[in-house]
């Protein structure tokens, strides 16, 4: 794991407000200046709470607009973030929740557990995407995991979709239940941050089962699992019958997972299909063009 | 017609009653926190509850096409438990602000202890720190005392009588309410309350203004179409159409509009749709869902 806990918050909220100044009125951003200031200053437990609660009423809930500088600085402070789907009042929420003080880890965990346990859906949706944010990060694990168990899809997304954090904080168990659960409930796996680095055998064997439960159901499976799989010869089974199925978005996620594979009976495997190969080979084929062309990535 | 029932406890009421309700053309509910009929235990029960109001409650209520507010506060029973009231009063900062939450309520006296006092003055302040709206509950013994006694606190603690809606109130009330410039709410409830032939004589007596009809059905034998037949009831017995418009809509439109987390755009532009799913429930019990384009069939005229 690639654990990052050396990001500059002041820079992140610094951009958050340089943001917002371009969408909101003045007098709203007057309001949240207002109070973050007196949160940060170690205002009321109380202030915090109605603050985080009232954003919709002064921000409104328009979609934010960032630009590709935006987009790049935010990657720049925070490696993984991309808040580019966020929303005013989600920025809003943000930003109060970054100003919480935090020298005492135990009164600031408290707090925010104040905050998750009776959140509603908005408000959790803007507090599992700040969390690759929040200071004290190892200490969110347990949250974030409860996120991942969420029956919500929403809340479900906000942690697993272009999110940085269970890439550098779950434990291989909590990763792939994560993988599985997003296959299962049909979230885009290209919007998983890192997840190609964080394939492993175990995760490999449980998609293949997967797959076969629903194929002796006649059901068929999303082709970007096979991103994670081709670990083992039971895999490379799995993957040769794909590969002969007469679905072309099928052939293809299964020769990349060919291409990607460790074992060289992969490549044996992927050489009987010379177009996929080459493609392939001459980098027309990639899990980003997969993405892009097959699943309509907006990348 | 439509119509609005700004009291009703939804959370002791069917999902058939929410289907009959808009059949009969209401189109938007509040509920206030209140108490379950047995007392709570712990802190924890209260804020079960205040979840449910802000989550399950409104997206069960939105699957029937009916828009689902609240208002959040510590009842006047409960008030009497002080060390449960403490920690409730911990919780409400937790909710207050939260989308849809309309007022601080209903909040008041029952038995106008002092415990009652103290926490319905807290709430007060509350109220006023977070610029809410404030919904209160009259007490059913001692009702014109309390009354005057919960207004003399709500301008004690600064807050504009337009500000305050004053509920279930009676033939004894209605007149001090309404001179002193507070909202008046009637619940018609089968025989502990006003009736629906006795609403009628007060419109016809006080006209409309400021004056709000409402159901307060709970778990108890009451009507959650107490509004609509309240509405026809003056419509049969000779009140003007406009009066009864303002009485069973645009009054608790008026009144809670200005906590900005109620408009009329909310119900004329929502849709239903029966396929969406809350923390993986659904409403339904092995229904086909109903999705809905528009929402033109609700309108009864
Ligand atoms: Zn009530």
């Amino acid at each position: 794991m690639n654990l990052r806990t050396d990001y500059d918050v002041t820079q992140a909220i610094e951009l958050l407000h340089n943001c917002l100044s371009r969408q909101i009125s003045h007098e709203a951003l007057i309001w949240l200046e207002e109070k973050t200031n007196q949160i940060s200053q170690g205002a009321m437990q109380r202030l915090f709470y109605t603050a985080f609660s009232a954003v919709p009423r002064y921000l409104g809930k328009q979609q934010l607009t960032l630009s590709t500088q935006d987009l790049r600085a935010a990657a720049a402070i925070r490696p993984g973030w991309n808040p580019q789907h966020w929303s005013v009042d989600q920025v809003g929420r943000t930003w109060i929740v970054l100003s919480l003080p935090h020298a005492d880890i135990e009164k600031y965990l408290w707090t925010l557990e104040q905050v998750f346990t009776t959140a509603d859906v908005r408000e959790l949706i803007a507090l599992y995407q700040s969390l690759p944010l929040m200071p004290h990060p190892e200490k969110h694990y347990a949250r974030a995991a409860e996120g991942v168990r969420s029956n919500m899809t929403s809340v479900f997304n906000a942690v697993a979709l272009r999110n940085p954090y269970p890439a550098e904080y779950f434990d291989d168990l909590a990763w792939n239940q994560m993988i599985l659960k997003a296959v299962f409930v049909g979230s885009p796996l290209y919007l998983i941050h890192n997840s190609d680095r964080r394939a492993n055998p175990e995760l490999g064997k449980m998609l293949v089962d997967y797959a076969r439960e629903r194929w002796a159901a006649k059901r068929s499976v999303t082709p970007e699992l096979w991103r994670f799989v081709g670990y083992t010869d039971t895999e490379l089974q799995a993957l040769a019958k794909v590969l002969q199925v007469d679905d072309i978005v099928q052939q293809e996620a299964a020769a990349l997972a060919c291409a990607h594979s460790p074992l060289p009976q992969a490549k044996e495997l992927l050489a009987r299909y010379p177009h996929l190969q080459a493609a392939i080979l001459q980098g027309d084929l990639t899990w980003s063009s997969f993405s892009r062309d097959r699943l309509g990535a907006d990348t | 017609m439509m119509f609005i029932d700004p009291h009703i406890h939804m959370v002791s009421r069917t999902t058939y009653d929410y289907m009959v309700m808009r059949e009969y053309g209401v189109v938007a509910v509040i509920e206030p926190s209140f108490w379950l009929g047995q007392p709570r235990t712990s802190s924890g029960s209260f804020k079960d509850y205040f979840s449910s109001l802000i989550g399950w409650e409104r997206f069960r209520a939105s699957q029937f096409g009916i828009q689902h507010y609240c208002t959040i506060g510590l009842n006047p029973k409960e008030a009497n438990n002080e060390a449960l009231a403490a920690a409730v009063m911990e919780l409400l900062p937790l909710y207050a602000c939260k989308e849809g939450v309309v007022a601080i309520g209903e909040i008041g006296y029952d038995d106008m202890t002092p415990a009652e006092d103290k926490y319905f003055c807290q709430q007060l302040e509350l109220a006023q720190e977070l610029d809410m709206l404030v919904l209160i509950h009259t007490p059913h013994r001692n009702k014109k005392a309390g009354a005057s006694q919960s207004m003399d606190r709500c301008i004690e603690y600064g807050l504009a009588p337009s500000r305050v809606i004053i509920d279930h109130n009676n033939e004894e009330t209605v007149e001090e309410v309404l001179a002193r410039g507070f909202w008046a709410a009637f619940t018609i409830y089968p025989h502990t309350k006003m009736g629906n032939a006795r609403m009628v004589e007060i419109v016809r007596q006080y006209g409309c203004d400021r004056i709000i009809v409402d159901s307060s059905a709970d778990w108890g034998v009451s009507d959650p179409l107490a509004v609509p037949k309240t509405a026809q009831l003056m419509l049969e017995r000779g009140i003007p159409e406009a009066h009864v418009k303002a009485v069973c809509y645009e009054n608790a439109l008026a009144a809670y509009s200005q906590s900005h987390q109620f408009s009329e755009s909310d119900w004329l532009t929502s849709t239903i749709d029966q396929r969406e799913l809350y923390y993986g429930n659904s409403v339904l019990r092995g229904q086909t869902p109903v999705v809905e384009a528009s929402r033109d069939q609700i309108l009864i005229e």
